[in-house]
């Protein structure tokens, strides 16, 4: 142990991470509804409106709904009710 | 997530340089299958057009037809770790594991544990020493951060931030003014693109007590007090939050040179206004820390000239729209701004804040006015709401006088004024007394 020396672990205390479980995927896309969550960022719902027109004549048995969150950075209890009441799916974009 | 937990299939859709970022988020979250198709960086600036070629193209991380990505994600069959998620324990060690002093400031930088510069090893001898500065328990837990919004807090204790002071080179006197940096809950190191930086100003006694300067070069690498202060805030800011590596938990495209250390007191004695700290509610014989988040912009002048009121406007203007400034000046300048009739610093405030405009298309042509306050303008809620309602050339003020915050600091050799950005929390200035 000659020339070494101990020191303090400089890092905070980290939560357990608790494992989650997917929800169960759809069969098919076709009849069904899959929101569009536009993220609020720059140009995310150009992009979201894009997918939306994709979806259309591409897919056109699905139903592609687009749909904001009231602020960009906050969770929305009520947009989420939303998707779960009335969705199937949702694809989120873009960004976290 | 949380619409996963709700039992619908959901898909993510990122831009390629924040996989990492968001393979990091989905395990911490434990759901590390969370299903994440990307689209080419960037999507500003992009044309509709170009970002159907996004969406009819390849996904540069999965390398798989982007779209295919989609469907299979809403649609495929889950397998076992789809089910059962990913649960895990990340133990902070009090001790990392004993080794030479090379290797160990080697595993410093190799883990981002440092800003690069060199570091006082944190060793059992100096953290005792260091905790001599408070009489808080060294288990006592002072707080949590995290880098981001959607990223878990971590937590820490009175020791945790005795061993990141020790790394800055501070002394166990500076211990409460660190510690109450600590348990501001704003993070030093926050992850966003946008590249925050914080910066802290000190009130009250404590200043002369551990022999901060508030004399010339007050804001500069002048005064061992002030730097190793603020740079202890920026380094327990990246440990004791879970990091702030490039990729990970850092993701500021320019960063801040802020990030290295801004803390300097305020010059209540030479100052014709109210300090800081008694405008925030705190008696002016006690101590206290205010931290301003923000640090994006500064916008520098001298005076107040004949044409002041003029070179101020287009000064204020010139703010990034969502992020109120602070205005630190000299103290020859505070003078100044009391001999035009300002005598208090909620006048010099309210007058920012009325004079500070925009044409209306100027303001809502921003990109973070758009993300944050155009949501809150459609919703009704004021002061948005009214300026949404402007005409495009009419004139919209930029700020409110209640977020304009002003700091008398520096040596008096130029009646200098500076504005940064900066915007201090209700709950943003803390007592360095409780926890003396």
């Amino acid at each position: 142990m000659a020339g070494k020396i101990k020191v303090h672990d400089p890092r905070g205390f980290a939560p357990m991470v608790t494992g989650k479980t997917l929800a169960p995927r759809l069969q098919s896309l076709d009849g069904k509804v899959v929101y569009l969550v536009d993220c609020l960022f720059d140009n995310s719902e150009v992009f979201m409106d894009q997918l939306q027109q994709w979806f259309a004549e591409n897919m056109p048995a699905v139903e592609a709904r687009m749909i904001k969150p009231r602020a960009s950075w906050v969770d929305d209890p009520d947009m989420r009710s939303k998707i779960e009441a009335d969705g199937n799916a949702a694809i989120l974009g873009v960004g976290l | 997530m949380s619409l996963e937990q709700s039992g619908v299939p959901t898909v993510a859709v990122h831009t390629h340089v924040f996989a990492r970022l968001a393979q990091s988020v989905a395990l911490a979250n434990g759901m590390p299958t969370t299903r994440q198709a990307y689209v080419p960086q960037p999507l500003v600036g992009m044309t509709a057009d170009g970002l159907r070629g996004y969406i009819q193209g390849i996904d540069p991380i999965n390398e798989k037809p982007f779209m295919q990505e989609l469907i299979e994600g809403l649609s495929a069959p889950l397998n076992d770790n789809d089910l059962t998620g990913t649960s895990f324990e990340r133990p902070s060690e009090k001790f990392l594991g004993a080794d030479t002093e090379d290797n160990l400031r080697q595993l410093f930088e190799d883990n981002h544990w440092t800003d690069f510069m060199p570091i006082v090893l944190p060793t059992e001898e100096r953290i005792e020493a260091m905790l001599a500065g408070t009489s808080h328990p060294p288990d006592e837990v002072v707080g949590r951060l995290r880098p981001t919004a959607f990223r878990e807090f971590w937590e820490f204790d009175v020791e945790k931030v005795a061993v990141n002071a020790v790394m800055a080179g501070a002394r166990p006197e500076y211990l409460p003014v660190i510690l109450a940096h600590a348990a501001s809950g704003v993070s030093a190191r926050s992850s966003s693109t946008t590249s925050f930086a914080c910066y802290s100003v000190v009130n009250g006694p404590v200043r002369g007590e551990i022999g901060m300067s508030d004399g010339i070069g007050a804001m500069g690498p002048h005064n061992h007090a002030n730097v190793a202060i603020g740079r202890a805030y920026n380094l327990l800011s990246m440990n004791l939050q879970g990091g702030s590596e490039p990729g990970d938990t850092y993701m500021g495209s320019l960063g801040n040179p802020l990030n290295y250390s801004m803390t300097f007191p305020e010059a209540e004695e030479r100052s014709p206004w109210q300090p800081l700290h008694v405008q925030k509610g705190f008696k002016a014989e006690a101590s206290a820390v205010s931290v301003f988040f923000g640090g994006r912009y500064t916008i520098a002048g001298f005076g107040p000239r004949e044409t002041w009121a003029e070179q101020f406007k287009r000064a204020i203007a010139a703010c990034q729209h969502n992020m109120p400034p602070v205005l630190v000046v000299d103290p020859i300048t505070a003078r100044q701004f009391v001999d035009l009739g300002f005598d208090t610093k909620e006048k010099l405030s309210a007058w920012i804040a009325e004079n500070g405009t925009l044409p209306a298309a100027e303001y809502w042509d921003d990109l973070w006015v758009q993300t944050l306050q155009l949501p809150m303008a459609k919703a009704g809620v004021a002061p948005y709401a009214a300026k949404l309602e402007a005409a495009p050339e009419e004139e919209v003020t930029l700020f409110e006088a209640k977020d304009i915050n002003i700091v008398v600091t520096g040596g008096e050799t130029q009646g200098a004024w500076k504005l940064i950005a900066g915007r201090l929390g209700e709950s943003a200035t803390v007592s360095v007394d409780d926890w003396r």
